[in-house]
């Protein structure tokens, strides 16, 4: 099977990535002095003695290389290291902060993608209608618009005035799907509905740009002198061929969706893996930075595998080999 | 006889002045001068950036220096901020009592400097990769469109920060960073249009002529590339700004007390319940300067794209449609269903 042998290439260069972004992350960090961490961590009125102490508990005065080969050889066995601070393990660090992030990936890309798919096709069919209209300048400031505007506005306008008003349910910071899930979507409609905006507004205008050309080509006109309902025409002969250009779109977003989960976190006080992150580099507490490094190489490998699948689902000219 | 000559003669010349070429900018141009979106946005561009230069003079104006805190008049008996038109306060104070209108001044200094430049040198990187890219081809080809694509495709926000903390948070640095990451978009939509140009008749000329690869890139392939990068620069400008304003917000970019619409969002994020002013207006300055930004950058690429010439024709014989319909004109008359909506030319991006 051609697919077998696609998947397992393309986990191997997976991880091929996900090392080296690992091996640059570490040299990286430890270009760094190490002293202002031990420094920290020994505090203000160490001695150099205490100082030179710490250094060598953590490892630190051995040699770049021993201390790399070190790390790879804790990678391989699935072990992180432990934060420089509270001595726990990355990989309980990880869990715990992982299941905000995820809600917020996945609630927000399903918004982001529906949001801005469906307006786009509405948008193509009814092109210059006034729905058209009012959505094009949504975009456009949608596409103005940082993700931390619109999170403090959203805060501002809709979770301020609820609040005084008794409304409790929208909230900021994290519930879990297991305490309650009207809770779990209270505390995340903002999140995600920040999250997906400024995505969904490029992936309108994208879409219905898209679609606009391909409305155009001769072989819909083939399918509707054949007789097939407007519908079909639509979903079956035109969206699909549309749509490729906005897939390939999304393996090139699906990095940069990160950089929204950093911002999102903190703004909603969500304490997810972006929130700590921005932390732990501020603490150059490196075993963490590089265990949030590696988590964000997995997904953005994983998510364009994916991509790249649904890519070759689409179009059919697209075969996977 | 020699008066029939002249006659003649009066007749061809006008003839001659009206089938005159215009260039490319030119057409440009008179077309975007007729999109008054575009030029409401440009105004705003324009007034945005005299605004930012006569900070100085407001500042002197109001008497309030962009960091000079005013703890008696500029914050309430709570310690909070001042309203707006409190005080002399035009726009309200900040956190610490500062004049809010200097500051998102003082701002928009930081937040245009930083916009324009960084999306000037990320052009030139991006045209000079993309050009090298698309015209040699091969293995260079491949090595720098493999980087763009990486650069493309990286958790940018991730890495700014990493950077921004290794080398300790600066202007110049937030100003590298993004650089670092706006010229492979460019890069990109370059090298496109250079394989395209490449294969042109006229560089086959050049060649033949015995021009050199470095002359033919940048004397017969980068003039045709101009349009296309000034487009894209004018909608990555708005991107640069708002990449500063995060990076600031995240603390690692433009650091207090120097004023940048970032850090000012960052600070009010703490006192939404109080001073929502202190929001609210940072937040429109930046929300307008972006805003105006894409619509020109939308504008200058609708009136670049020739399409858009037989888009206007055709909604002008629309509207004359519709009037001559209003005026009880036959039904049927003008363009029926045989004429070609404009739509299904050119989409209107």
């Amino acid at each position: 099977m051609a697919i077998v042998g696609y998947l397992v290439r393309r986990i191997l260069t997976g991880i091929v990535v996900v090392w080296l972004v690992a091996t640059a992350a570490f040299f990286l960090f430890f270009a760094r002095p190490v002293i202002t961490v031990a420094r920290e961590l020994a505090g203000r009125a160490a001695t150099p003695q205490v100082i030179t102490e710490v250094i060598s508990n953590l490892g630190l005065n051995q040699p770049i290389m021993t201390q790399y080969w070190h790390f790879l050889d804790g990678l391989l066995h699935g072990d992180l290291g432990y934060s420089y601070y509270t001595q726990e393990s990355v990989n309980t660090i990880l869990k715990q902060d992982l299941p905000p992030t995820i809600s917020l990936v996945i609630g927000g890309t399903i918004l982001w993608l529906v949001a801005g798919l469906s307006v786009g096709i509405i948008s193509a069919t009814k092109a210059r209608s006034l729905f058209d209209r009012v959505s094009s300048v949504a975009v456009l400031v949608g596409l103005s618009m940082p993700v931390f505007v619109i999170g403090e506005l959203l805060i501002l306008v809709v979770f301020l005035p609820l609040n005084e008003h008794g409304i409790t349910w929208i909230d900021t910071g994290y519930s879990g799907p297991t305490s309650g899930l009207s809770s779990f979507f209270g505390h995340m409609l903002l999140p995600w509905i920040t999250l997906a905006a400024v995505q969904a507004a490029v992936y309108t205008r994208l879409s219905r740009g898209q679609l606009l050309d391909t409305l155009g080509e001769d072989y819909i006109r083939t399918a509707r002198a054949k007789g097939l309902s407007e519908r079909r025409v639509l979903f079956r002969h035109a969206v699909r061929a549309a749509l490729t250009p906005v897939v390939s779109q999304l393996g090139v977003d699906v990095g940069q969706l990160l950089g929204g989960v950093v911002v999102v976190e903190i703004v909603f006080g969500l304490g997810g893996v972006g929130q700590a992150s921005v932390e732990a580099v501020e603490q150059d507490n490196l075993p963490v930075i590089i265990g949030f490094v590696i988590i964000a190489a997995v997904f953005v490998v994983l998510a364009n595998l994916v991509v790249d699948m649904l890519y070759a689902a689409l179009d059919p000219r697209v075969r996977i080999t | 006889m020699s008066t029939t000559f002249h006659e003649i003669d009066l007749e061809v010349e006008p003839a001659i002045s009206r089938i005159e070429g215009r260039s490319q900018w030119q057409l440009t141009w008179r077309r975007l001068r007729t999109d008054r979106v575009s030029m409401i946005a440009l105004g705003v561009i324009v007034v945005m950036i005299l605004l930012a230069i006569l900070a100085p003079a407001v500042a002197a104006l109001t008497g309030h220096p962009p960091n000079m805190a005013y703890p008696i008049t500029g914050e309430n008996a709570a310690g909070n901020p001042v309203g707006p038109f409190t005080n002399g306060f035009i726009l309200g104070t900040d956190s610490t009592g500062r004049d809010l209108l200097v500051r998102i001044l003082y701002g928009a200094r930081i937040s245009l400097f930083v916009g324009v430049v960084t999306t000037f040198i990320a052009s030139v990187l991006g045209v000079a990769i993309g050009l090298m890219a698309g015209y040699f081809g091969g293995i260079i080809d491949t090595v720098l469109a493999r980087f763009t694509d990486a650069v493309l495709a990286f958790p940018y926000v991730v890495l700014a920060i990493a950077l921004a903390v290794v080398f300790g948070p600066s202007l110049t640095i937030i100003m590298i960073i993004i650089t670092f990451f706006s010229w492979a978009g460019i890069a990109r939509i370059v090298r496109g249009q250079t394989l395209s140009i490449k294969e042109k008749e006229y560089i086959e000329a050049a060649r033949s002529l015995g021009a050199g690869p470095f002359r033919i890139m940048f004397f017969d392939i980068l003039p045709n590339l101009l349009a296309p990068v000034l487009v894209v620069a004018t909608l990555y400008i708005p991107q640069a700004v708002v990449f500063e304003a995060t990076l600031s917000f995240l603390g690692l970019g433009v650091q207090p007390p120097t004023a940048s619409w970032g850090n000012m969002l960052a600070d009010a994020s703490n006192f939404y319940t109080v001073a929502w002013w202190y929001v609210v207006f940072p937040a429109a300055a930046l929300l307008i300067t972006t805003l105006a930004f894409n619509l020109l950058g939308d504008g200058i690429r609708d009136a670049m794209d020739p399409r858009t010439e037989r888009l206007l024709a055709a909604r002008r014989l629309r509207r004359k449609n519709r009037k001559r319909k209003g005026a009880g004109g036959i039904a049927g008359t003008g363009p029926g269903p045989d004429f070609p909506d404009p739509v299904r030319i050119g989409q209107i991006p």
